[in-house]
């Protein structure tokens, strides 16, 4: 009886995978045998992040806590969902907030906001864990330091996209938020009017230093959190923190792989 | 009962005890390794999850924890608690290891085996398992919105994002230029430096406590305490007017703390000698701080020259000062940049104790042109 109704599905499988499209897409048969092992790493351009094969000990669960590739699986989740939320979302001080309301009460069974949010606070959370993994382990030792470095690059772009998307939603814990965030840079030594030794910093009487082009006024586009702020977060989120995350993300995982793969014991 | 016990908890959350609590109770627990066991992890996070859970009857405490953008606090608490205990296990369990003259888990199982299925398929489940977490959390938490933006009504507390909320608690006890520029710049150099800095050559792709415990304690210190405790008490337990609440008491906004707080300069000028701050000048302003200057300056430069001597220049009880035995191993480049930045690590706690000991406000404060230390 059963294998009335499985019998075509099997014969569909098979004639799907004899196929020449089939065979256009996948050029070796099923990764049962070694030799298909290998060539399923080495033909497929995701897949060939991986190498072939790696010690055993170094792909464990118990040894990785797959930190890293959960933050990469979240950046993937953030990347696809942001998207999404870009059809609806206008960077304006008008349309910001609304568009947010409606995002939450006019599209049916819409979760993209509460996945990209929910999403962005545990990337932040998997890459301290992450970072914690590779302390204890001792992975950042060589020839793995300069490996160590970009990660904490990209810790702090983690952060950085983190912050810079807090503010879209326009509401108070936005702009409150990042004023507060943003108060620090007023004290950036020479740069900040409020900072150490910016008030030596003049041309015969003037002031070099002031609030409208100090170090918070460049983050800001302006003096306190407005439009002009809402629109360098938007792009800078959106755009320019992604891009570098991701370049830095490429080299991060090149190097996992030219500096001996998963650590493990000499 | 239930109130002493509430009370108990609302007083060891107080920064002071907290922050000694944990840092004596960390240090302990490197001391008597044997904690780090099976049965200590279950009863600890056990009791932990319980009591956790029971508080949220509690009105305030369900207040703070219950705010949709808290929630990854509770994850900080429970996951970095379970990945330290994690990783601190295996190390000792490789340290027993070696002692017995057995081979360390990763090294019994340095195998190459074929990365199709055995890594693919985790990496799959993985994927999997948190496309579920992501989806629940999502479909049972709405994600916050508050009223629209009105820059002319400010929240009190306004708060950063919580993963900053460490650095914002440092702005009691340092000024901005400090806490908001100068500290997050060099944790970020200083954890880039690391693997130049630290040349043990042991410890490298296992777990392990023994074998490289300076570096291990160290950095669990910043991490733990430095980050993620601020960061934890900056979420649950700083309130209106950024004035410290247990995780049991009502956030009352109208509740003053007096702040009575004074520098060093106040101390020797005004409380030793009894007479007025120099005033007039740059002479009389580096005349005013030098005691502070000095302070400062020889923490920074003398100390790290005087902790690379040999023992035998120092007397008995001072010896534990010598690093010699570092100073040999780094070389002075690394030697000097390393204590360096651990000293300036330790300029947070030390700040911290200062002030809860002596209301101690500025070490060298040159409020003319924002210059406070």
């Amino acid at each position: 009886m059963l294998n009335r109704i499985l019998d075509p599905i099997r014969g569909a499988w098979k004639e799907a995978t004899d196929s020449q499209v089939w065979a256009s897409i996948f050029r070796h048969g099923k990764p049962v045998s070694n030799r298909n092992r290998a060539l399923v790493m080495m033909s497929n351009v995701f897949l060939h992040l991986h190498p072939v094969k790696s010690r055993k000990a170094g792909i464990k669960l118990r040894y990785t806590w797959c930190m890293g590739g959960i933050t990469f699986f979240l950046f993937l989740v953030l990347t696809f969902t942001g998207l999404l939320l870009m059809f609806y979302y206008r960077p304006t001080v008008e349309y910001a907030y609304a568009d947010i309301v409606d995002l939450q009460e006019h599209v049916p069974l819409g979760i993209m906001r509460e996945l990209h949010r929910w999403g962005a606070h545990a990337m932040v959370i998997t890459v301290w864990l992450h970072m914690l993994r590779v302390f204890m382990t001792g992975s950042y030792k060589p020839p793995r330091e300069f490996n160590w470095a970009i990660g904490v690059v990209l810790l702090v772009l983690t952060l950085l996209l983190s912050f810079t998307g807090y503010l879209l939603p326009w509401d108070q814990l936005a702009i409150w938020a990042i004023t507060v965030g943003s108060n620090m840079a007023r004290a950036t030594p020479l740069l900040g009017t409020e900072g150490p030794l910016s008030a030596s910093l003049t041309l015969g009487d003037i002031a070099l230093v002031n609030a409208g082009n100090d170090a918070r006024f460049a983050l800001l586009g302006a003096q306190s959190v407005g439009q002009p702020t809402l629109l360098r977060f938007y792009v800078l989120h959106c755009v320019g923190l992604p891009l570098g995350a991701a370049v830095l993300m490429a080299v991060h995982f090149w190097r996992v792989r030219k500096d001996g793969g998963i650590s493990g014991p000499m | 009962m239930i109130g002493l016990f509430q009370d108990l908890v609302n007083w060891v959350s107080g920064p002071t005890v907290l922050f000694t609590v944990t840092t004596v109770g960390l240090l302990l627990a490197f001391r008597y390794t044997q904690v780090w066991s099976k049965r200590v992890a279950i009863w600890g996070f056990s009791v932990l999850a319980v009591l956790y859970v029971a508080s949220m009857w509690n009105p305030d405490f369900l207040l703070i924890v219950a705010k949709p953008d808290n929630i990854p606090i509770t994850g900080v608490i429970f996951l970095v608690l379970f990945f330290t205990w994690y990783a601190m296990y295996q190390g000792i369990e490789n340290d027993r290891r070696r002692a017995a003259g057995e081979e360390i888990h990763e090294k019994k199982e340095s195998d190459k085996v074929w990365v199709w299925p055995d890594l693919v398929y985790t990496e799959m489940l993985a994927m999997v398992l948190l496309s579920i977490v992501l989806l629940v959390w999502s479909i049972l938490l709405a994600a916050p919105l508050e009223q629209p933006a009105n820059p002319a009504d400010s929240p009190n507390p306004s708060k950063a994002p919580w993963y900053f909320l460490g650095l914002q608690e440092m702005l009691v006890y340092f000024d901005p230029w400090l806490a908001g520029v100068v500290f997050p710049t060099l944790i970020i150099v200083g954890l880039i430096a690391i693997p130049y800095i630290d040349r043990n050559p042991k410890g490298n792709g296992y777990f392990t406590f023994r074998e490289r415990k300076a570096e291990i304690v160290i950095f669990l210190y910043g991490f733990l305490i430095l980050w993620c405790l601020l960061v934890i008490s900056g979420t649950f337990l700083r309130g209106p007017n950024w004035n410290f609440f247990g995780p049991y008491e009502y956030w009352d906004v109208h509740r003053v703390e007096p702040l009575l707080n004074v520098n060093i300069s106040d101390f020797f000028w005004v409380k030793l000698l009894g007479r007025p701050l120099p005033s007039g000048g740059l002479f009389a302003a580096l005349l005013r701080e030098w005691l502070g200057l000095l302070m400062v300056g020889a923490y920074l430069f003398v100390l790290p020259v005087v902790t690379s001597w040999p023992r035998e220049k120092f007397p008995g009880f001072l010896r534990w000062l010598s690093l010699r035995k570092y100073y040999d191993r780094m070389g002075p480049t690394r030697f000097y940049i390393g204590v360096s930045l651990f000293l300036l690590m330790m300029s947070l706690p030390i700040k911290m104790y200062l002030r809860w000991a002596f209301n101690l406000k500025y070490i060298v404060a040159f409020p003319e042109i924002f210059f406070n230390i």
